[in-house]
């Protein structure tokens, strides 16, 4: 049985009289623990697909199963980790954490266990450090960090991610793509990726969704990546399966479905 | 006097930190003169001095002006000595209206506030719904842009013939002055309030309540500040002018009554006291700004 469904999804922009198709009939299923990546060039409509799993942005047609429900409002079962952070400037790292365990668990746990869950997930990327610093003291690899723990804290079904190190130097993007690769091991969540960087679609994932250019874009292939867990980044960049699997999604991105600028 | 400080201070810090093995004590208090006295004290001079000098050449050119016969005004030393009663005594109270300048500042401080902090409330609660509704909005907008443009004191015949009476009259115009910049800036908050924070809120399924004072005000606090301030230092232009009109205790009637009574000494102080007291209004409201938006500055 399929944990989460995205079933004949289409969406269309509607603005005024002009109608702009950006999804077409996608159907992906995504097992239990499983992290699968979507990779497609900018504009086609990745961030659209997430939005929808997410239930910020409604489905045209077509609709969001999780665990044999439809989903089709936003909800802390579907966090999200959004590309710039998002933090709430105005309050701690630690309350920025906190306001979501709150709303979760505000029934069901204690006050001093509520603490205690912000502070593991906060241990868990690492953060304890700054808990009481504002979001504006701290750098950018630090603020996806606190947008990582916010959403871990709220024990998701699936955890969703829009680029999440889209806007961090190289360095930073590196070891933060190692903490979530350890976090998925030792908590085996449920991820869907969105990236536009083939290394860290095919050292992170299980599976990797190729999109085809937008307007009207479509899954284009869908590839297993077959490495081992866990996977070490300097052990697995030298594997063939890791240069087969590269090989792969680079053609598909810049043979078949080349990027053109016009047709964007 | 900034000179003489700046030239003598590292001389008399040097030998102190030779001598540091022997008295290890002292050492702390001149780092501390040095890092922390030093620095406040030029800070003083270069925020006082100007202001200062600037202040004596005016008093110097009034002087020398209104000392000529003939002249229609009084120089700052007939000010000074005409109005010495009202400076040293604010709080005399020989019933009526011959009050001290403390009793007629704080009846119309006690207006301000009541009509301001009226004004506060309601403003937010209006903007907040103009800047959150699609709808609301097309329809208050247009009405809020015209009647914000008409006189604070065009108000007060109107509001006269509704109450009847100046007190409540006097604080309508209060309201209705400093309203408007209340609800156009807390509107504008409102509607700049990021999707992002919009989208996050959605995912924690934060209910209206919750999402108006975790979300909503946080986020719009320094545009609604704006227009606090806005509000206040209009809350004061108006207050004075419409006292005048309305009688009673107040510092708009104590210079109307001064005027009539040909005390123009007594004007010029009155004056003197509006200009500061508007100028600690502002800088309060300025502060408790900088105080409630501290964490949220944009990054
Ligand atoms: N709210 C919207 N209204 C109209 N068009 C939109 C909206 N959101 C996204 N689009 C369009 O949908 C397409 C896909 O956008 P997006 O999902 O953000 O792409 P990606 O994340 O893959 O870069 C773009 O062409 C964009 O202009
Ligand atoms: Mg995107």
């Amino acid at each position: 049985m399929a944990y989460l469904q995205i079933d004949h999804v289409d969406k269309t922009f509607r603005r005024g009289a002009v109608e702009t198709s950006v999804l077409k009939d996608i159907t992906l299923i995504i097992e239990k623990g499983e992290y699968v990546s979507i990779i497609g060039h900018s504009g086609c409509g990745k961030s659209t697909l997430l939005n929808i799993v997410a239930g910020l942005t409604p489905a045209t047609v077509g609709g969001v199963i999780l665990q044999n429900r439809e989903v089709n409002s936003p909800g802390p079962d579907r966090a999200v980790v959004f590309q710039n952070h998002s933090l709430l400037p105005w309050l701690t790292v630690y309350d920025n954490v906190r306001i979501g365990v709150d709303k979760v668990f505000g029934r069901t746990k204690t006050r001093t266990e509520r603490n205690a869950w912000t502070m593991h997930n906060l241990e868990l990327v690492q953060m304890t450090h700054a808990r009481d610093k504002r979001p504006g003291e701290i750098s950018g690899g630090m603020k996806q960090r606190v947008g990582i723990a916010r959403a871990l804290a709220m024990e998701p079904k699936v955890l969703l991610l829009d680029e999440p190190f889209g806007a961090l130097d190289a360095l930073t993007r590196a070891h933060l793509q190692d903490s979530v690769m350890a976090l998925h091991q030792k908590l085996n969540n449920t991820v869907m990726m969105i990236t536009h960087d083939v290394d860290e679609a095919v050292l992170l994932s299980d599976r990797i969704v190729m999109m085809t250019n937008g307007p009207s874009a479509q899954i284009g292939e869908i590839l297993d990546v077959t490495l081992p867990r866990p996977r070490k980044r300097l052990e697995v960049a030298t594997s063939p399966a890791y240069l087969k699997a590269r090989q792969r999604v680079l053609e598909f991105l810049y043979e078949r479905h080349a990027y053109i600028e016009s047709a964007a | 006097m900034t000179m003489t400080v700046l030239k003598t201070e590292p001389a008399s810090v040097l030998p102190p930190a030779a001598a540091a093995k022997v008295l290890p004590l002292p050492k702390p208090e001149r780092a501390f003169f040095k890092t922390s006295v030093l620095p406040k004290l030029k800070g003083f001079a270069t925020s006082v001095v100007p202001p200062a000098v600037v202040i004596c050449l005016l008093l110097a050119v009034w002087e020398i002006l209104c000392r000529k016969a003939g002249a229609t005004l009084p120089p700052p030393s007939r000010v000074n000595a005409d109005t010495r009663e009202l400076i040293f005594d604010p709080f005399f109270d020989r019933g009526g209206l011959d009050k001290g300048l403390f009793w007629h500042l704080s009846a119309s401080l006690q207006r301000v506030a009541l009509g301001y902090a009226i004004a506060a409330v309601c403003g937010v609660a209006l903007g907040t719904l103009v800047g959150q509704s699609m709808w609301a909005m097309r329809g208050l907008d247009p009405i809020f842009q015209v009647l914000r443009t008409v006189p604070p004191l065009a108000w007060l015949p109107l509001a006269l013939a509704a109450f009847r009476q100046g007190h409540p009259s006097a604080i309508f115009v209060i309201f209705i002055t400093s309203i408007w910049p209340i609800i156009i800036n807390t509107a504008v908050g409102i509607r700049n309030i990021p999707q992002d924070y919009r989208n996050v809120s959605a995912v924690l399924r934060l209910n209206p309540i919750e999402f108006f004072y975790k979300i909503m005000v946080p986020s719009a606090a320094p545009y609604i500040f704006t227009g606090l301030r806005i509000g206040i230092g209009l809350s004061w232009l108006a207050i004075v002018a419409a006292e005048m009109l309305i009688g009673g205790v107040g510092i708009g009637f104590f210079i109307w009554d001064a005027w009539n009574s040909s005390h123009i000494s007594e004007i010029i102080l009155a004056l003197i006291y509006v200009g500061i007291i508007g100028f600690l209004l502002d800088r309060i409201v300025a502060t408790l700004a900088n105080i409630v938006t501290r964490g949220t500055a944009y990054n």
